[in-house]
């Protein structure tokens, strides 16, 4: 099992504001909005070097996201930033009408998705953002898995043309990627090779999934660990090569089960090559108040619930 | 410039062009097409000041954006006649693998639209967004904008105006066609707008009116005061009284040609009404 190191737990926020700091200071066209929520966004920096590219607008989510739609013409590439809740579910016919079928090049850039967000409760936790954004014609839809990988991120999209949601989280979590990983859309990158259990997860639990893999090699399982950061679109190829040595599956996202990277994966594979799958998600559920940790231990989307879904697919295993 | 007998004699063809158009597809929306039809021909034929040829940025132009998009037929009928894509074209409306979509859209290309619109309440965002990228290029060129009184009933108008004051976006000139009418009957009847001239003030715009936007020379003197009151600390608001289907006789007054194609004899009359003047496409 390949060792991955712990650089020192970090928010991937943090890696989105890092990010933007970086564009602030390498790409003129970039500006920023943010409705009402700098301190969250981690976006100080970024607004005290380009005061002059930066619009609060309030907490006003769908003013937002016509007004980042509005200053594409003329050139420009607009990051918003709010929660994921108010960056989609609230905006959501903005985006489709104003963004995504006018083929803006604004990047819809979403901190504290998921339950992960903690005490704020269900009302701030969306898990259905995935699937409301994969759904639009166009859309990239990143979810990276740490602080180091988020900040490339923030990067790489600022190059694509295109609308792009960029999701991220709250918690301070394990930072392990290379600090000079570039970050390819699109492209799923290879953790762990194995040949037992393909393991395909994106964001906060990429991480759990590496724990996973490494207590099912002490119980003789050979688990191969997939980071797709890049749910939409998705890397069909490197999914299908790996379920064709290892023959099972087992997709892994803090998101609805519903509309997310496990049925991009199901229907990838249904279409391609038909492989018995077990989905770590939540199941069709709100979540709640509590700690991260906790949250994570209630709705089965932590280290433990990938090793039972490993056991529990390998048994469908021809 | 244009003489005004011009400028009147396309708003003449403009209105052809607009029940023509809703006539063959036995579809759209001729009343508030009909209604903002001076507006249309006086914004892109003697206010705007426009370069040749189409790209998305407009950088060094002034830029237009319709809030609401189902009056597309009179939009499509002045950026054809104004040279953006063949007059042939407006044949197309409505129909399959056209740019003329029912609602106005850049998804296919069409030289002239910068934004799609059709789902209300979303134009005055992108236009203060245009506005504010006008500002970062230092380029002095205006936004216009026009949106329907109805249309105000959408919340996040409100937040747009409330934007545009408070950040001081004065390089935007937003119009209400205020013509009373929306699909279920008179504004004032499904969801009042009382009155909207103080609405916008409290918001903190300079707000002025057009009384009768159906007199050409009067919507070109009202777009040319408001082209005055640009770049002095307030976004521009003009209210303008239209009346749905002007120039229609049996279309006027009534929100029941809101969206309602005219039959053949009905064509005829409206025809009649409006005889040829630059020939029709």
């Amino acid at each position: 099992m390949k060792k991955y190191i712990d650089q020192g737990k970090n928010d991937t926020r943090s890696g989105y504001g890092a990010g933007m700091t970086e564009l602030g200071r390498t790409n003129p066209k970039v500006v920023a909005l943010c409705a009402d929520l700098v301190g969250s966004l981690k976006i100080q920096e970024f607004i005290d070097e380009n005061p002059e590219r930066f619009f609060q607008v309030g907490i006003a989510e769908a003013n937002m996201m016509g007004i980042a739609a509005g200053l594409t013409i003329g050139g420009y590439i607009p990051f918003t930033g709010t929660f994921a809740n108010f960056s989609t579910g609230r905006v959501y016919d903005q985006i489709r009408q104003s963004i995504a079928y006018s083929g803006k090049n604004v990047k819809i850039c979403a901190s504290h998705a998921g339950v992960t967000l903690g005490e704020d409760g269900a009302t701030h936790q969306i898990l259905e953002d995935i699937g409301l954004m994969k759904m639009l014609p166009g859309m990239t839809v990143i979810n990276p898995c740490d602080f180091n990988q988020t900040k490339a991120a923030t990067i790489a999209i600022a190059e694509h043309q295109g609308p792009v949601y960029l999701r991220f989280g709250r918690p301070k979590v394990a930072n392990f990627t290379p600090a000079d990983q570039k970050f390819e859309i699109g492209k799923a990158l290879m953790l762990n090779e194995g040949t037992d259990v393909t393991i395909v997860a994106t964001g906060h639990l990429v991480w759990e999934s590496l724990i996973a893999a490494e207590n099912l090699e002490n119980q003789g399982i050979s688990a191969e660990v997939i980071n797709i950061h890049t749910i939409k679109p998705l890397d069909e190829e490197a999914i299908i090569k790996s379920v064709k040595k290892t023959g099972c599956v087992v997709s892994a996202e803090e998101h609805n089960f519903l509309g997310g990277l496990g049925e991009s994966v199901a229907r990838t594979l249904a279409i391609h090559h038909p492989t018995p799958q077990a989905f770590v998600a939540t199941q069709d559920t709100f979540g709640e108040s509590g700690t991260p940790a906790q949250l994570m231990e209630k709705y089965g989307l932590n280290n433990k619930a990938i090793e039972k879904a490993v056991l529990e697919v390998l048994e469908k295993k021809a | 410039m244009p003489q005004l007998k011009e400028l009147q004699d396309l708003a003449t063809q403009v209105r052809r062009d607009i029940v023509r158009m809703v006539h063959k597809v036995n579809s759209g929306h001729p009343g508030g097409s009909l209604g903002c039809t001076e507006f249309f021909v006086a914004l892109y034929n003697e206010i705007m000041e426009l370069k040749e040829g189409f790209d998305m940025n407009g950088i060094g132009e002034d830029l237009f954006f319709l809030s609401n998009g189902h009056i597309s037929p009179v939009y499509y009928s002045v950026l054809a006649r104004r040279g953006y894509f063949p007059l042939e074209e407006l044949n197309t409306f409505r129909l399959i693998d056209s740019r003329l979509q029912g609602h106005p859209t850049t998804h296919e290309g069409l030289p002239g639209v910068r934004i799609a619109s059709g789902s209300l309440g979303q134009g005055m965002s992108v236009a203060i967004g245009a506005a504010l990228a006008k500002k970062l290029n230092n380029d002095p060129h205006i936004i216009y904008s026009l949106h329907g009184d109805g249309e105000l009933q959408e919340g996040q108008n409100w937040e747009a105006i409330m934007f545009a004051a408070g950040k001081k976006v004065d390089n935007l000139i937003a119009t209400v066609d205020r013509n009373g009418q929306q699909i279920d009957g008179a504004t004032e009847d499904v969801m009042p707008l009382g009155d909207v001239r103080t609405k916008f003030e409290a918001f903190g715009w300079d707000v002025m009116e057009i009384e009768n936007g159906n007199d050409l020379e009067a919507v070109i003197a009202g777009l040319k005061e408001a082209k005055s009151r640009t770049g002095k600390g307030k976004p521009v608001c003009i209210i303008m009284t239209t009346v749905m289907g002007h120039g229609v006789d049996f279309m006027m007054h009534t929100h029941a040609w809101h969206g309602k194609a005219p039959n053949d004899e009905q064509l005829e009359v409206a025809l009649a009404q409006n005889p040829e003047t630059l020939g029709d496409y």
